[in-house]
């Protein structure tokens, strides 16, 4: 018997919409010392799943319907609340997304990660702070000792989530749950982090239960991977069988719609060219594969990218610089200055995409919104085929806003949540005195709603009522409302699961190869952007560091900098793969 | 996905109202709200002379002649709540409507331009807000109430209205103001909380980048979504001025005879409070039904309107 063994486990929610089968008679275990990646889908069941074990759900709306959790030898679920705090933070661990939700601000790091010891077992003050801190140096904190007495805000996120990793491991658990612990960091660190969870095996002898969406990182860490779609286990196998040999349709397609550092493909295959999904007369779902599979994607892959090389220069930006004053105010602080852009010079061709990659708080979200006039450039010039933008006034500026769009990360937050869809669209239209009358502009509604793929029915709809996939199909398309040439797009696809990811970025090609627009594609995924690009900027602290065509700068990276960042990214490739494992 | 005709789309309006119904308690003080403002404003109509005295007849029990009985000038009381009621009610309501006008635009305003201006509006709001409200609004009434007989005697004059409905009119205006020009504040900052994180999101940056004037983002694309919270604060505040009114009618400041309010009537019943209690309880009654069912509805709408209660 396996050191943690789930058997049947079903959680349902009841509520007053009905009932959702978060978990539906899931089985897996975990043994001492091994890595099991849990992947799947936002949705898909996987930290419920975890917090299912832990009897952390909250119940109602949530009821664990049946199932055995056997935990070293003992049952643990449905176990006394006060004999199952006695496992938690003791034997079985928890490390989240957001290291800064997860500390308490007001407590030093070193109380912190002391206070387990406290909780559970029966030691000294100075002894459990003793114990602390040497976890905080294996941890790799640096000058763990100066830096133990800081506050949470005072820590990076990548040592917030050492910090954390710190506290879960100090009681020296058998099981450590890691729920999607890198989501929220920069790829450098996320390499750290994933690094350190390997070596705390290793020397501590600590399971983990690794909760990710991300096939790529599950890669780079586990033994084992679990795959769930939909509350279910579609497959589980050891890491190298499920890249080599995908059995399940979900994950072939799972794993063909990330986009690679060695995608060929003009359009990304979807999880919808290898799954059909079919709902049963009793409510659940059924899942097969595609016969046409095979023939679907060779079709992709006979596609040949369209020639649509121009040497027009859309869009020149030179030295621009953005800098914000921080503080000052009344009576405070001096005035602090923040180079957010310091003095960028770049070009876009007219039908290319160009990708700007670069680690949160480099600048890149900063720049977009300065060549679109969201933000005031302190310095430099943003050419707009052929006039100056920095100067215009409200008014002068108005024509480029039609010509110029910008789509954002969130597809939530950019619709206003009171106007339909219809209003949505037909707004910016009227302000820009596009379409003859409300039947024209109604009609054109109607084929901008086709073009990005959504059906006319969903007109008189508000925004949420959409999915986030679909949301976003929407923000393209009141951008589209305009008929713009140039597009930003921020983070656009950042927020998604992988397979909505692909349908966008198809979407955007699409889009692209059809009305021959150009795109600056701001991301910090460099798979992403690697797939979307003709050419790739990287930016750190300001400043581009490195500006090449998208094949040169990934084949062979110039800059220090450009080499650190690839190798850091998650490659989900068999290569790699192979490497890590012998 | 062929031509279909649109389905209509549930808008977060509708939605709110969809959870407000299942909300029991809230739906019962929505009745008993509608009643209320029902026999104020339309039974009372059928009923006697609120100030016909018959002091042959003061201080009578319940009867079919006299529902509720009556009071020390033998007028009838039940007749009396319902008129009282009306001023009550109106000045609730009112008040409440010229706060929510001054206090969302301002409130909007100052939110959406940020900055210095911000900065000076608000610190008005801070120093309005520092001066006791019951002081400045005793103040208010008797500056205003001059200003009301002098209006009251040149609209006798000029237009040829009775002079009797005039007068009652200009007593009850100030009023009004009086009320409703301090009760903004509190809305205003509300308000300017909601704008100042609205305009950071996204919508508003993609107006901006559509090439939409301020004035289209404020109106059409901030305030809208500022409704909800400021609908909540409403429902809450109309009770509070209905509260004001009587402790000002009380203290002899508010509503002056011939007009009467429920604060006038729990005033008059207190003289008998020992003799008579159903001269207070009555009116006590309606007062309190009232205030309870508004409380009420504003903490379902404030369910209503909030998106995480709704998810389960």
């Amino acid at each position: 018997m396996s050191f943690l063994e789930v058997k049947n486990l079903k959680t349902y929610f009841h509520t007053r919409a009905g009932t959702t089968r978060a978990v539906d008679d899931i089985s897996f275990s975990l043994d001492k010392g091994e890595i099991v990646g849990v992947v799947g889908e936002s949705g898909s069941g996987k930290s419920v799943t975890c917090h299912s074990i832990l009897g952390l759900l909250p119940q109602p709306p949530a009821k664990i319907e049946g199932g055995n959790v056997s935990f070293d030898g003992g049952e643990i679920l449905g176990l006394d609340p006060p004999l199952l705090r006695a496992i938690r933070g003791k034997r079985i661990s928890m490390i989240f997304q957001d290291p800064m939700s997860c500390l308490n601000p007001y407590l030093r790091i070193l109380d912190q990660v002391a206070e387990p010891i406290l909780v559970h077992e029966d030691v000294t003050r100075e002894e459990a702070e003793s114990r602390a801190m040497e976890m905080l140096k294996k941890v790799g904190i640096r000058d763990a000792e100066g830096r133990a007495n800081s506050y949470p805000h005072e820590f990076s996120g990548g040592m917030r989530q050492r910090a954390m990793i710190a506290m879960a491991l100090v009681t020296k658990p058998d099981i450590l749950f890691a729920d999607e612990p890198t989501t929220a960091l920069d790829v450098t660190v996320q390499a750290r982090i994933l690094g350190l969870l390997r070596d705390m095996r290793d020397e501590l002898g600590v399971a983990v239960l690794f909760i990710s969406h991300d096939l790529g990182v599950v890669a780079d860490v586990a033994d084992r991977v679990v795959v769930m779609y939909n509350g279910k286990i579609v497959e589980q196998t050891d890491v190298l069988s499920l890249f080599e040999n995908p059995s399940h349709p979900y994950v072939k397609g799972l794993l063909a719609c990330r986009p690679t550092f060695e995608t060929k493909y003009h359009t990304l295959p979807t999880v919808e060219d290898f799954l059909e999904t079919e709902t049963s007369s009793d409510g659940s779902l059924i899942l097969r594969e595609r016969p046409d599979s095979q023939e679907r994607l060779a079709a992709l892959e006979r596609e040949v990218e369209p020639s649509a090389c121009s040497d027009i220069t859309l869009l020149q930006v030179d030295a621009l610089k953005v800098h914000f004053q921080s503080g000052g105010g009344f009576l405070g602080k001096p005035l602090e200055v923040v180079k957010a852009v310091d003095g960028v010079n770049l070009q876009i061709q007219k039908g290319q995409t160009l990708g700007l990659v670069g680690e949160s708080g480099c600048g890149k979200t900063t720049m977009g919104r300065a060549i679109l006039r969201l933000v005031h450039a302190t310095g430099g010039d943003v050419t707009y085929d052929g006039s100056s933008l920095t100067s215009l006034s409200g008014m002068e500026l108005l024509p480029f806003r039609k010509r110029m769009q910008i789509i954002f990360q969130d597809p939530y937050a950019s619709l206003n949540p009171r106007m339909t869809i219809e209003q949505a669209l037909i707004e910016p239209m009227i302000v820009h005195g596009l379409g003859a009358d409300l039947e024209d502009r109604r009609s054109r509604v109607v084929d901008l709603l086709e073009e990005v793929g959504l059906s006319s029915a969903h007109l008189r709809r508000y925004p949420h009522e959409f999915s986030g996939g679909q949301r976003q199909r929407l923000c393209v398309a009141r951008a589209l409302a305009v008929e713009p040439e140039f597009i930003v797009c921020d983070e656009c696809v950042s927020a998604m699961d992988v397979s909505v990811q692909a349908q966008v970025l198809n979407l955007l090609r699409e889009l692209q190869d059809r009305r021959g627009l150009t795109y600056l594609f701001i991301s910090h995924d460099l798979s992403v952007v690697k797939f979307v690009s003709d050419e790739v900027a990287v930016m750190q602290a300001g400043r581009i560091v490195e500006l090449n065509s998208s094949e040169a700068l990934y084949q062979n990276p110039r800059e220090e900098y450009t080499k650190e960042l690839l190798h850091a990214v998650p490659r989900g490739d068999l290569e790699t793969l192979r490497q890590r494992l012998h | 996905m062929s031509e279909k005709t649109p389905e209509a789309g549930s808008s977060l309006w509708r939605d709110a109202w969809l959870r407000m119904g299942k909300n029991k308690a809230a739906m019962a003080s929505l009745g008993v709200f509608t009643l209320i403002v029902f026999m104020c404003f339309g039974v009372a109509w059928f009923c006697k002379d609120p100030n016909a005295v018959t002091l042959t007849n003061k201080f009578a029990s319940p009867s079919g002649e006299h529902w509720m009985g009556t009071d020390a000038l033998g007028r009838d009381l039940f007749s009396r709540i319902l008129y009282g009621g009306q001023i009550s009610i109106l000045v609730g309501l009112i008040a409440t409507a010229v706060s929510v006008c001054i206090g969302v635009t301002y409130g909007a305003v100052s939110g959406f331009a940020g900055g210095r201006p911000d900065a000076l509006m608000m610190r008005i709001v801070d120093t309005l807000l520092s001066i006791p409200f019951l002081v400045v609004v005793i103040v208010l009434q008797a500056v205003l109430s001059v200003w009301s007989s002098d209006t009251s005697s040149w609209i006798v004059q000029h237009w040829n209205w009775d002079k009797t409905f005039t007068d009652r009119l200009t007593n009850i205006v100030p009023l009004f103001f009086a009320l409703g020009l301090f009760g903004w504040l509190t809305l205003a900052r509300i308000v300017r909380a909601q704008v100042m994180s609205l305009k950071e999101r996204e919508f508003v940056e993609a107006a901006r980048a559509l090439g939409y004037d301020r004035f289209r983002i404020l109106f059409r694309h901030i305030i809208p979504n500022t409704l909800g919270p400021t609908v909540v604060y409403a429902t809450l505040t109309v009770p509070g001025f209905i509260m004001y009114e009587a402790t000002l009618s009380f203290l002899g400041l508010g509503v002056e005879a011939p007009n009467s309010s429920w604060g006038i009537l729990i005033k008059e019943g207190a003289n008998f409070m020992e003799t008579h209690p159903a001269l207070l309880i009555i009116p006590g009654i309606f007062f309190s039904l009232t205030l309870f069912s508004l409380n009420f509805l504003g903490d379902g709408l404030r369910d209503a309107f909030d998106v995480k209660a709704s998810k389960d």
